[in-house]
């Protein structure tokens, strides 16, 4: 992996060639080696130790989540490109010999599926909103999540850091505006030396979400108005677009709001969120520090693994 | 205009502010309207005075108060508030 060659197709073969990453047959679903795992592995370890002293509740939900919780988030208002929702058969025999006849003469027999409960879910902190929305009115001190998933974006690409299936480990701070921007903005800050400490260049910069459309077009400048997203890009597969590796997200009361989740005294809670992209992570050490672990950098080698 | 205006988005079940109570000048965000109800007041506007916002006006700003939607509307239409 030549340091100075930046391109998505470039960076994909050498991870197919080195055995890094392994096809699917769909551009976005990779195999990952046991060497690509680790580094993960690692590089989380590095994320819980800083964020350890926090004493954040942690929770790992299913890739899956409730299809009525995406609905009532709004997600389907701003990211209905992204959305997938997972459709089974549920037909009887007759139904079912009609799936094969119209798979046998090449007819989309996906229509014989109906939508089922489970839709894939988007970001790892959409399935905790009604789980703490669940629990009653939340302490004044606030609360701390520290969540893990595997999440779905329909984007199919040939960019290995855009997959469409990847994930996220986030904290997660529900509480009033100040604590929140307070989170932002410590997370900012410790995200940058992570990333620092295994010798990858980056920035942090106002960022907005791929909201749809022409109307999109609209929250996304409202978001940027507000400075109520930043991102810390490192250069993976362009040196003019860097990749989003880590985001911090101040989502003010939306999903306060979105779920009823209040103080004791009635007021919407505030909620923000800093989200690790584990993948992006990983393909930035290897585009960096090259497809040997090995031979990477003392430096980051003792960053990930103590030695 | 002004009056088109306010009837448009106080019928709009989407947009849940009382624009009866509000100057031409209040800050309609300070008066609860939400990114997804600017949104909705942004496609009824286009609809009713026929016009498409470009790029650069889908701002915060444009939306921010009755006066301000009007002198948008009488800039892509060169009608008069």
């Amino acid at each position: 992996m030549d340091a100075k060659t930046f391109d998505a197709k470039t960076l994909l073969d050498s991870l197919f060639d080195n055995g890094i990453l392994f096809e699917s047959g769909v551009d976005g679903l990779y195999g990952r080696s046991g060497t690509f795992e680790e580094v993960i592995e690692r590089f989380e370890g590095i994320v819980l130790k800083v964020g350890g002293p926090d004493k954040a509740t942690r929770i790992h939900f299913p890739p899956g989540m409730a299809r009525a919780a995406l609905e009532k988030t709004g997600y389907m208002k701003s990211f209905p490109q992204l959305a997938g929702c997972v459709h089974s058969f549920m037909g009887d025999e007759r139904d079912h010999a009609r799936l094969l006849g119209m798979m046998e003469s090449g007819e989309d027999w996906t229509q014989m599926q109906e939508a089922t409960e489970v839709a894939m879910t988007p970001a790892a902190c959409y399935p905790l909103y009604p789980t703490v929305a669940r629990q009653g009115p939340v302490p004044a001190e606030g609360l701390l999540y520290e969540l893990s998933s595997y999440c779905f974006r329909h984007e199919p690409s040939k960019d290995p850091a855009r997959m469409q299936l990847f994930r996220q480990r986030e904290y997660i701070q529900i509480g009033t505006a100040v604590q929140v921007q307070a989170f932002q903005k410590s997370w900012m800050e410790r995200g940058r030396r992570i990333v620092e400490d295994l010798d990858l260049p980056c920035e942090i910069e106002v960022a907005n979400d791929p909201f749809f459309g022409r109307t999109g077009k609209m929250m996304a400048n409202s978001q940027r108005d507000q400075a109520l997203k930043f991102e810390l890009l490192i250069p993976v597969t362009s040196i003019e677009k860097p990749t989003a590796c880590l985001s911090f997200n101040n989502h003010q009361d939306h999903f306060g709001q979105s779920w009823g989740i209040r103080f004791a005294d009635g007021t919407s809670c505030h909620s923000g969120c800093v989200g690790f992209g584990l993948e992006r992570v990983a393909l930035a050490l290897f585009r960096h520090h090259g497809p040997d672990v090995a031979t990477w950098p003392v430096k980051v080698r003792h960053a990930l693994w103590g030695a | 205009m002004i009056d088109r205006i306010r009837t448009l988005l106080a019928q709009n079940p989407m947009i849940p502010i009382d624009f009866g109570a509000l100057s031409d000048n209040a800050n309609l965000y300070d008066a609860g309207l939400t990114s997804f109800a600017s949104v909705q007041m942004m496609l009824a506007i286009e609809e009713e005075f026929d016009i498409e916002f470009p790029e650069q006006m889908l701002t915060r700003r444009t939306f921010s108060s009755i006066a301000s939607i009007a002198a948008a509307i009488s800039e892509l239409t060169a009608e008069q508030v």
